[in-house]
C-alpha cells in the first residue's frame, strides 16, 4: 500500500516533523513503513515554446525554449509540441526516474539542451500507449516561465510504501486510517475531511425504491448527484492517485477511487438512466449472466450478491460493476452506492471469477460502517466541487448493521504482566489517549471504548495490552528467563528412535537426503512395493508436485542423477520421511541408495564396491543396534522397479516391513542398490534391556565343510538346517567360499562354511563335536539332497 | 698344532673378506664348525695324544673355535643389519600419495541446524514433538484462531488434499495444538516442534514450496514477552555468537498477541549497517508471541489462569543466514560435494 504523505497532512497536522524519522517511529510501533520515496525531481522548470519547426523526414521538431534564465534549442519528437504552449523542461543535469541523465546532445545533427517532458516520463504518470500517444505535458497558459516544476505542481510528496500484516490491512490502507495512526504516535489529534454539500431540494426518494433481499447485504446507501460533468480531475487528486499506484481516468471515476484511498470504502456510481428507479439487493441465481465492465460474460451461482434493477442483474457486489450502466462521458446524473457486504461472499466470489481488486479485498477484510456513511458524503461533496453536480438531499439507506460498542477492561497490571515491564498508570493512560481509545478508570481498571475504525482490536484485555505495549515500545522489554519447573527434555515418540537410526546411517558412511514430498505420478509409480491409493493435490501447482510420494526412492535416485551428473561417482544417501496413503494415513519410511565404491581410494585398486551384500550388511546393522537381532529375515521377491533376481522382501516378526534389491535396469542402467523399509512399524518394537553375557573360557573348536546343491537351494535354508541340527553347541556359522566351475555341474554350486562349537562349562572333546558334525552333514544331505564335497 | 691354529686363523680372515649373505655365512659355518670343518678336524686325532698335549690342543682348539665362532657371528649380525636395511629401503612409500576414503555419512545442512536447536532447547527442559504433515484444517487454522475465510489465510496460500478438511500444514503450529489437546491433565508444556511445511510458492533463490519451521511453545503461569525475549537470547546467541544483541519488534500473528518480530543484531557488521541487514543493523530471524487467548482457551487451557509464548523459525532461513547461503534450493538438491564442508563441528 502507498501512502501520500501530502494526503496525510490534510487530516494531521505534520509541520515540524521530518518524515524519514516518522516512518521509523511507526515501523517501531508495528505498522512497517517498507520504503520512504521523495520525490527526487530536480533541474524542471516551467518553459514557453517561442519557436517549433519541423525537421525534414523525421518526426522531430527543432524548437527554442524560453526557460526563464535563457532561450535554448531542444529537439522534441512530440507530435503536441507547437509553438506558444507552456510546458516542462528538463535541464541538462536532471535525473529522471529510472536513472535517465538528461545532459546536452546532438540528434541528427542538431544541438539539444534540454528535453521536454511527458507525465510517465517524470514518473507521474503510468507508461502506457495511451499516455504516451498524449505526447508531452502541456501546462496552463498561465504558468510562470522559470518556475520550478515540483513547486509548481506540488510534486514534493513523500511516499510511504507499507509492508502491512493482516491485522492492519483493514485500517491502515486508507488515508485518514493511516492518518490516526500517525497520530497515535505523535500524539495528535485527526481532523477528519469536509463533508459538507448544498443539496437540492428534490429527494433521492422521490427516484428510487431499495430493497434488500438478502441478510448478505448488511448496509446500503445510496445518494443521487445529477448534472456531472465528465472531464479531467483536479491536479491534487491527480496526483494523489499517482502517488496511491492508481490511474487517473477523469473527475468522476477518481472521485470515486479518491474517497475509498481516503476512508478504505469503495463506492460504485451508476449511471441513473441506465439503471431505472429501482434497486433490489439478492443473491443471484445459478447460471444467471451479466457482463462485467471489462465486458466479459460472467456466470454467477447463488453464492454471489448482487445489485440488479429489479429484474436483471447490473453489477456484482463487491466484485464489479456491470456494463449495462457503466457510467460514460455521456452520463449526466449518478447514483452513488456505499455498501457493506458479507466478507465471505466477496471473497468467494471474487477468487471465483479471478476478479481481486483494490475494492474486492477491502470488502473482504471488513468495512467501518461509520465510513460507510461518511464516505458517500465525501463523494457528494467534491461531485458537487469538481464535476458541477447537483447532490439530491436525503439517502436510501438500509442499516442492519451490529452496532454493539466494543469494550473490555484492563490493569495496569495484566499490562505488565504480559509484556513484562514496569509501566506506570501514566504510561497507560497516555498510550489510550495517543490510540484515541476513550476509557474510563475505576480502582485500577481502564474499562476501554475499541474505536469502530480499528476492526482488528478485539474486545479483550490481550488486544489492549497489544495497543498499549506497541506504542509505548517493546524496546523497553527486558529479558528475564520464565521460573518454571526443572525437568529433563526428551525426544517424544517416533523422534527419538528416528534420531537414533540416524545417527547410526552416518556412522555407516550415509549421507542424509532431504528431497521433496510432493513428485508427479510418474515418480510415484516408479517403486510401487506395497502400493495403496495415493494422495492426491486438488489443486496442484505443477504436474512435477501432484501426489504426495509413498515412496522415498524415486527421490533419491534424482538425487543419485543429480550428484552423477556433477561427477560425483559415489553415492551413499539416506533419506527418513514421512509417505502418506490412503487420504490421511502416515507411514515414516527409511530409504537408502547406495552406488559405486564403498571405501574408495582414487589410485589404489583396493576398493570396496556397493553390492547386495554390502547393503544387506547396513540393514543388519541397523536392525542389530536397533535390538532386534535374530528376528528379522531376507525372502528372495520380485518387486516393481527392482530387478527381479537381485531383490528380497525383509520381515521382521514375520510381519513385512519393506524391501532392497539393486534398481531394475529398465529404470536405471547404473549398478545401484536401493533399500526401503517402514520406520513405523520399527517404533514400538519392545526389546531387552543390556545383559552382560560371559565369553566362554573354554576353547572352542573350529570344523569346515562344503556341500554341493542344486543352484536354486539358497544358502539361507542350509543355514537353517545346520542350525537346528548344530543345537547349543554350534555357535558360529560363516560362508568362506561359494564356488561354480570346475567339477561342479552347471546347475550346482558349492558352498563352503565354517562352524564353530563350544560349551561354556566345559572344554568339548573331539567325539562330542564329531558326533553334532556328522548329524549335520547327515541332515543336510537328506534335507536339501546336498553332497558332501571332498577335501 | 700351532700353525695349524694360525693358518685355519688366516683363511678365515681371508673368506670373511668374500662373504656377503647370510647364506655364505652359512657356508663358512660349515667349513669350520661342521661335523667334518676345519676347526672340528683339529681335534680329530686326540684319542692318540699324552694327557699333556690333549690339554694343549684342548685349549688351542677351544679358543680358535670361539674365535671363529666369534668372528662368524659378528659378520652375520652385520649382515642381518644390512639385508634388513635394504628390504626396509625397498619397502619404502610415497606418502604423499592420497588416502583411502574412509566414508563417514553427514547429515543434512538442515537438519544440522535443526539438531543443534533441539539440543539447546532438551537442555532447557523443552520436549521434541512432532506431527502430521497431511493435516486437518482444524487444526492448521480453526483452533489457531485462522477461521475460514480470514483474510491472514492468504499469506499462507494451502494445498488441500481433500475438501476443505484435509491439506498438507502450512506451519508447524498444529503440533503445538495436538500437544495442548494431548495433555489432559492440563499440566505446564515446553515442546518446541520442528518439521517440514509447505505452501503454494514457485520454488526460486529464496522461494519454496517446501520449507522447515522450527516452533516453540511454553505454556504455564504468568508468562511474559520478558520471558520470551531472554529464551530467545540464549538461542540467538548459540546460533549466531556470543555477542549478538536482539529485540522485539510489533508484528501480527493470529495465534499470539501480542505478537513480535524477533531481530539479532547483525553478525556481519555488528550493527553498522551493510548489505546482509540492508543497512539497518538488524536482520529478522523469526516471529513470536504470547498465547493468543482464543488458542488457549480452544485447547482447553483456561486463559485466564494459564498464560504462554510461542515462538517459530524458519529453519532455511536460520541456515541461509548462519552459513551464507544464497539459495534456498540447496538444501533440497543434496549435492554431496557439500559435505566437505559441512562434515566436522562447528566453531565455538
Amino acid at each position: 500500500m502507498a501512502i501520500s504523505m501530502n494526503w496525510v497532512k490534510e487530516y494531521v497536522n505534520l509541520d515540524d516533523v521530518d518524515l524519514k524519522d516518522l516512518a521509523k517511529k511507526i515501523t517501531d510501533s508495528g505498522v512497517n513503513v517498507e520504503h520512504v520515496t521523495s520525490n527526487e525531481l530536480n533541474n524542471l522548470v516551467v518553459g514557453e515554446v517561442l519557436e517549433c519547426e519541423d525537421i525534414p523526414d523525421t518526426h522531430l521538431h527543432k524548437c527554442v525554449v524560453d526557460t526563464g534564465l535563457d532561450k535554448r534549442q531542444i529537439v522534441c519528437g512530440a507530435n503536441n509540441c507547437r509553438k506558444g504552449i507552456k510546458v516542462i523542461v528538463s535541464l541538462p543535469g536532471a535525473i529522471l526516474p529510472g536513472g535517465f541523465e538528461i545532459k546536452p546532445s546532438v540528434i541528427r545533427g542538431i544541438e539539444s539542451n534540454g528535453m521536454l517532458c511527458a507525465l510517465s516520463e517524470l514518473g507521474l504518470e503510468e507508461d502506457t500507449p495511451e499516455n504516451h500517444a498524449k505526447g508531452i505535458f502541456e501546462l496552463p497558459l498561465d504558468a510562470p516561465v522559470g518556475e520550478d516544476v515540483v513547486k509548481y505542481m506540488a510534486l514534493d510528496d513523500t511516499i510511504y510504501e507499507l509492508d502491512l500484516n493482516p491485522n492492519r490491512n483493514i485500517d491502515c490502507t486508507n488515508h485518514i486510517g493511516f492518518a490516526y495512526e500517525v497520530a497515535s504516535v505523535l500524539g495528535r489529534k485527526v481532523t477528519l475531511p469536509d463533508l459538507s454539500t448544498s443539496p437540492i431540494k428534490d429527494s433521492v426518494t422521490k427516484h428510487f425504491s431499495l430493497e434488500i433481499d438478502t441478510p448478505n447485504c448488511m448496509m446500503y446507501n445510496a445518494k443521487m448527484v445529477t448534472g456531472v460533468k465528465i472531464k479531467e480531475s483536479p491536479d491534487f487528486i491527480k496526483h494523489r492517485l499517482i502517488a496511491a499506484g492508481m490511474r487517473p481516468i477523469n473527475n468522476v471515476v477518481d472521485i470515486s477511487n479518491y474517497v475509498m484511498l481516503e476512508f478504505g470504502q469503495p463506492l460504485h456510481f451508476f449511471d441513473k438512466d441506465k439503471l431505472g428507479n429501482k434497486i433490489k439487493v439478492r443473491m443471484a441465481t445459478d447460471k444467471e449472466t451479466i457482463v462485467t465492465l471489462d465486458k466479459k460474460e460472467r456466470e454467477l451461482t447463488n453464492e454471489d450478491i448482487v445489485i440488479t434493477d429489479g429484474k436483471k442483474p447490473v453489477c456484482i457486489a463487491g466484485v464489479m460493476g456491470g456494463e449495462n450502466t457503466e457510467v460514460d462521458e455521456n452520463t449526466k446524473d449518478i447514483l452513488i452506492e456505499s455498501a457493506i457486504f458479507n466478507s465471505y461472499n466477496v471473497r468467494y466470489t471474487s477468487l471465483r471469477l479471478d476478479l481481486r481488486s483494490e475494492a474486492s479485498l477491502r470488502y473482504e477484510r471488513g468495512l467501518n460502517y461509520e465510513y460507510c456513511n461518511m464516505a458517500i458524503e465525501r463523494a457528494c461533496h467534491l461531485l458537487e466541487k469538481y464535476a458541477d453536480g447537483k447532490v439530491l438531499s436525503d439517502t436510501i439507506t438500509h442499516d442492519k448493521i451490529d452496532k454493539k460498542v466494543k469494550v473490555a477492561d484492563v490493569t495496569l497490571d495484566d499490562v505488565n504482566k504480559t509484556l513484562g515491564l514496569s509501566m506506570t498508570d501514566e504510561d497507560v493512560r497516555r498510550s489510550l489517549n495517543n490510540l484515541g481509545f476513550e476509557y474510563k478508570e475505576n480502582k485500577g481498571t481502564y474499562t476501554v471504548t475499541i474505536p469502530n475504525r480499528r476492526l482488528d482490536v478485539e474486545p479483550h484485555r490481550q488486544d489492549l495490552i497489544e495497543e498499549i505495549g506497541r506504542l509505548y515500545g517493546y524496546d523497553k522489554i527486558e529479558s528475564k528467563l520464565p521460573v518454571v519447573e526443572t525437568k529433563e527434555g526428551n525426544y517424544i515418540g517416533s523422534v527419538k528412535i528416528r534420531k537414533q537410526i540416524t545417527k547410526r546411517l552416518r556412522a555407516l558412511g550415509l549421507n542424509e537426503c532431504r528431497t521433496y514430498t510432493l513428485i508427479s505420478d510418474e515418480e510415484n509409480e516408479l517403486f510401487k512395493y506395497n502400493r495403496q491409493e495415493p494422495i492426491e493435490l486438488l489443486r496442484p501447482m505443477s504436474n512435477d508436485k501432484k501426489v504426495i510420494r509413498q515412496s522415498l526412492v524415486s527421490s533419491l535416485l534424482k538425487t543419485y542423477e543429480y550428484n552423477k551428473s556433477r561427477n560425483v561417482k559415489d553415492v551413499m544417501i539416506y533419506e527418513i520421511a514421512n509417505t502418506y496413503y490412503n487420504k490421511t494415513e502416515e507411514d515414516t519410511k527409511i530409504a537408502i541408495l547406495m552406488k559405486g565404491n564403498y571405501i574408495n581410494s582414487s589410485w589404489n585398486p583396493n576398493g570396496i564396491k556397493v553390492d547386495f551384500y554390502l547393503l544387506k550388511g547396513i540393514l543388519e546393522n541397523l536392525l542389530d543396534y536397533l535390538g532386534l537381532k535374530n528376528r528379522y529375515q531376507l525372502t528372495a521377491k520380485e518387486i516393481d522397479g527392482i530387478h527381479p533376481g537381485i531383490s528380497a522382501e525383509i520381515t521382521l516378526d514375520r510381519e513385512p516391513i519393506g524391501y532392497m534389491g539393486r534398481i531394475h535396469p529398465n529404470i536405471a542402467k547404473d549398478e545401484i542398490y536401493v533399500l526401503e523399509i517402514s520406520m513405523t512399524k520399527l517404533v514400538d518394537k519392545k526389546i531387552k534391556p543390556i545383559k552382560y553375557k560371559e565369553i566362554s573360557k573354554y576353547p572352542s573348536i573350529m570344523k569346515d565343510l562344503a556341500f554341493i546343491i542344486k543352484k536354486d537351494v539358497t544358502s539361507g535354508e542350509l543355514e537353517d538346517t545346520i542350525k537346528r541340527s548344530g543345537g547349543k553347541l554350534l555357535t558360529n556359522i560363516d560362508v568362506f567360499d561359494v564356488y561354480t566351475g570346475e567339477n561342479v555341474k552347471d546347475d550346482e554350486k558349492s558352498i563352503a562354511y565354517s562352524l564353530t562349537f563350544s560349551d561354556p562349562t566345559k572344554t568339548l572333546s573331539d567325539e562330542e563335536v564329531m558326533q553334532v558334525f556328522n548329524k549335520i552333514i547327515e541332515d543336510v544331505s537328506k534335507k536339501h539332497n546336498a553332497v558332501l564335497r571332498d577335501k | 698344532m700351532k700353525e695349524k691354529v694360525e693358518s685355519i686363523k688366516s683363511e678365515l680372515a681371508k673368506d670373511l673378506e668374500n662373504v656377503n649373505t647370510t647364506q655364505e655365512v652359512g657356508n663358512l659355518k660349515v667349513k669350520y664348525l661342521g661335523k667334518k670343518g676345519l676347526v672340528t678336524e683339529l681335534t680329530s686325532n686326540m684319542k692318540d695324544l699324552s694327557i699333556e698335549e690333549k690339554k694343549e690342543v684342548g685349549r688351542l682348539s677351544n679358543e680358535v673355535k670361539n674365535y671363529v665362532t666369534e668372528e662368524l657371528t659378528k659378520l652375520e649380525e652385520e649382515i642381518n643389519k644390512k639385508e634388513l636395511e635394504k628390504k626396509l629401503a625397498s619397502e619404502k612409500i610415497d606418502i604423499s600419495l592420497p588416502s583411502t576414503k574412509v566414508n563417514i555419512g553427514g547429515a543434512n545442512i538442515l537438519e544440522k541446524l535443526i539438531e543443534e536447536v533441539e539440543e539447546l532447547a532438551m537442555s532447557m527442559g523443552y520436549d521434541v514433538v512432532e506431527g502430521p504433515e497431511v493435516e486437518k484444517d482444524l487444526y492448521n487454522f480453526e483452533l489457531l484462531n485462522l477461521p475460514k475465510g480470514h483474510p491472514a489465510r492468504d499469506a499462507q496460500d494451502t494445498f488441500y488434499t481433500e475438501g476443505d478438511t484435509w491439506l498438507l500444514r502450512s506451519q508447524t503450529s498444529p503440533v503445538q495444538i495436538r500437544t495442548m489437546l494431548a495433555n489432559e491433565e492440563k499440566t505446564p508444556i515446553r515442546i518446541i516442534c520442528p518439521g517440514k511445511t509447505y505452501r503454494r510458492d514457485d520454488d526460486d533463490a529464496t522461494h519454496s514450496h517446501q520449507f522447515t519451521q522450527i516452533e516453540g511453545l511454553l505454556v504455564d503461569k504468568d508468562i511474559s514477552l520478558a520471558n520470551l525475549k531472554a529464551t530467545f537470547d540464549i538461542i540467538a546467541k548459540k546460533l549466531f555468537g556470543n555477542d549478538r544483541e536482539t529485540r522485539f519488534r510489533p508484528s501480527f500473528y493470529p495465534f499470539t498477541e501480542p505478537s513480535v518480530e524477533m531481530d539479532i543484531s547483525c553478525f556481519n557488521c555488528g550493527g553498522k549497517g551493510c548489505n546482509i541487514c540492508k543497512g539497518t543493523g538488524w536482520i529478522t530471524v523469526g516471529g513470536a508471541g504470547i498465547v493468543h487467548h482464543n488458542v488457549l482457551d480452544n485447547c482447553g487451557y483456561d486463559s485466564n489462569k494459564w498464560t504462554g509464548f510461542a515462538f517459530g523459525f524458519g529453519a532455511e532461513r536460520l541456515a541461509m543466514l548462519k552459513y551464507g547461503i544464497t539459495d534456498i534450493r540447496t538444501f533440497y538438491t543434496n549435492d554431496l560435494r557439500n559435505k566437505e564442508t559441512f562434515d566436522r563441528k562447528e566453531a565455538e
